[in-house]
């Protein structure tokens, strides 16, 4: 997995890319949690996620149930479709705010 | 990647004291690929996986798993591809003392350090799959049959292995079940990219998972092929071995009476 970390005016960008298994999951969940902790609400572009198991969607997971309690918006953008498959398997293609655009996820903040 | 091998068996024996259960098997598993093992009772389906496994020795061959030669490997390489690998045995055996979740969650908890909300979350993605989010916090003896295949899946899955390995996944169960246990092992293929490995019976189950079925008789690996392969096979033992059609499947009359007839070989 590589991952980086962008702060725009009133929110962050988390890119993520490769594959996500167990080994990089508590580094995702750090930095999805890091970035909510400081106020900050947060869009993660998925376009390059070549591969995510259920600990990585663990972590966006509780990340999207920390945003929520804090007030922030958090959505997923640009999504793969390996990683969208696995979002459908888990129906959490329900859950998740996806956007395919930043504009979309700017408006409505 | 679509055509390296997973697993790799050569020139494989298997022994029971003096007993050969399996001769000189040769085939390979290609990764991503459902790879169903079917063969008449005691042909030796669950003594193969065993070997596979590196539970049972075997007398002479080699099997390499994901690269690694399990004969030869050592205990820390056996350590590390067991941890790719997920297992539900036939009875699926589950702890009677530890809930459902427990259970799932035992080996998150013995070869992680994950975050113990990571686990409970993990935890949950596997009880919704196999439907058993409600029963969270049963223990096995309260559930039935087709739930404990459905947690022993659940608990195959829990750490998205790259090999799963399934015996009897369907026997026993009501064919609605049994089909949505089948939609799941192709679905845990394709979303997951997991390579499987199931031994069954049911022939539906066979041609609705399967994108290659090895048979097993006398000990032997009869023939290794597509579900079209097998289907068109000519060698009597496999085409034995399809038309064992359940009873409410013979529709034609002069076919059953010949089967109750014909001489005895
Ligand atoms: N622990 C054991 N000790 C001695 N012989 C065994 C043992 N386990 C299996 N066998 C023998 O090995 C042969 C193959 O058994 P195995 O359990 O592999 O068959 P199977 O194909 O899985 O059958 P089933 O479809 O009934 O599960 C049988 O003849 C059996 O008697
Ligand atoms: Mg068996």
């Amino acid at each position: 997995m590589k991952s980086k970390l962008s702060a725009e005016s009133n929110y962050d960008v988390l890119e993520l890319s490769g594959e996500i298994d167990l080994h990089y999951s508590p580094q995702l969940r750090e930095m999805i949690l890091g970035s909510l902790k400081n106020g900050n609400s947060l869009l993660i572009n998925m376009a390059e996620v070549s591969y995510i198991d259920s600990s990585g969607i663990a972590s966006l997971v509780e990340g999207f149930q920390t945003a929520k309690t804090a007030n922030l918006s958090y959505g997923l953008l640009t999504i793969s479709s390996p990683a969208l498959e696995v979002l459908t398997l888990t129906r959490l293609d329900r859950v998740f705010t996806l956007y395919d655009t930043i504009e979309q996820f700017q408006s409505q903040l | 990647m679509e055509n390296t091998s997973a697993i790799s068996i050569s020139n494989l024996d298997v022994d029971y004291g003096s007993r050969r259960i399996l001769s000189n098997i040769n085939f390979d598993i290609r990764e991503g690929e459902i790879m169903v093992i079917m063969g008449d009772s005691g042909s030796g389906k669950s003594t193969l996986l065993r070997t596979m496994l590196g539970l049972k020795k075997p007398s002479a061959g080699h099997i390499k798993m994901l690269g690694t030669d399990i004969c030869h490997a050592s205990q820390k390489e056996l350590y590390k591809l067991r941890e790719k690998m997920g297992v539900a045995f036939q009875g699926g055996a589950l702890f009677t003392s530890m809930s459902v979740t427990e259970n799932i969650q035992l080996r998150l908890r013995e070869h992680t350090k994950l975050d113990e909300n990571t686990i409970q979350i993990m935890t949950r993605i596997k009880l919704d799959m196999v439907n058993l989010l409600p029963y969270e916090n049963l223990m096995p003896s309260e559930l039935s049959g087709g739930m404990k295949k459905r947690a022993a899946l659940a608990r195959a899955i829990i750490m998205d292995p790259k090999l799963l390995f399934f015996d009897e996944p369907s026997a026993g169960l009501d064919p609605i079940t049994s089909a949505e246990l089948d939609n799941l092992i192709v679905m845990l293929k394709e979303t997951m990219r997991m390579t499987i490995v199931v031994v069954t019976h049911e022939l539906e189950s066979v041609f609705a998972i399967a994108d290659r079925i090895a048979i097993l008789g006398d000990g032997e690996l009869i023939q290794v092929g597509t579900p079209e392969e097998i289907k068109s096979s000519t060698d009597e033992r496999v085409i034995n071995l399809l038309n064992r059609t359940p009873r409410e499947n013979i529709v034609d009359g002069d076919v059953h009476l010949q089967r109750l007839t014909r001489d005895n070989q």
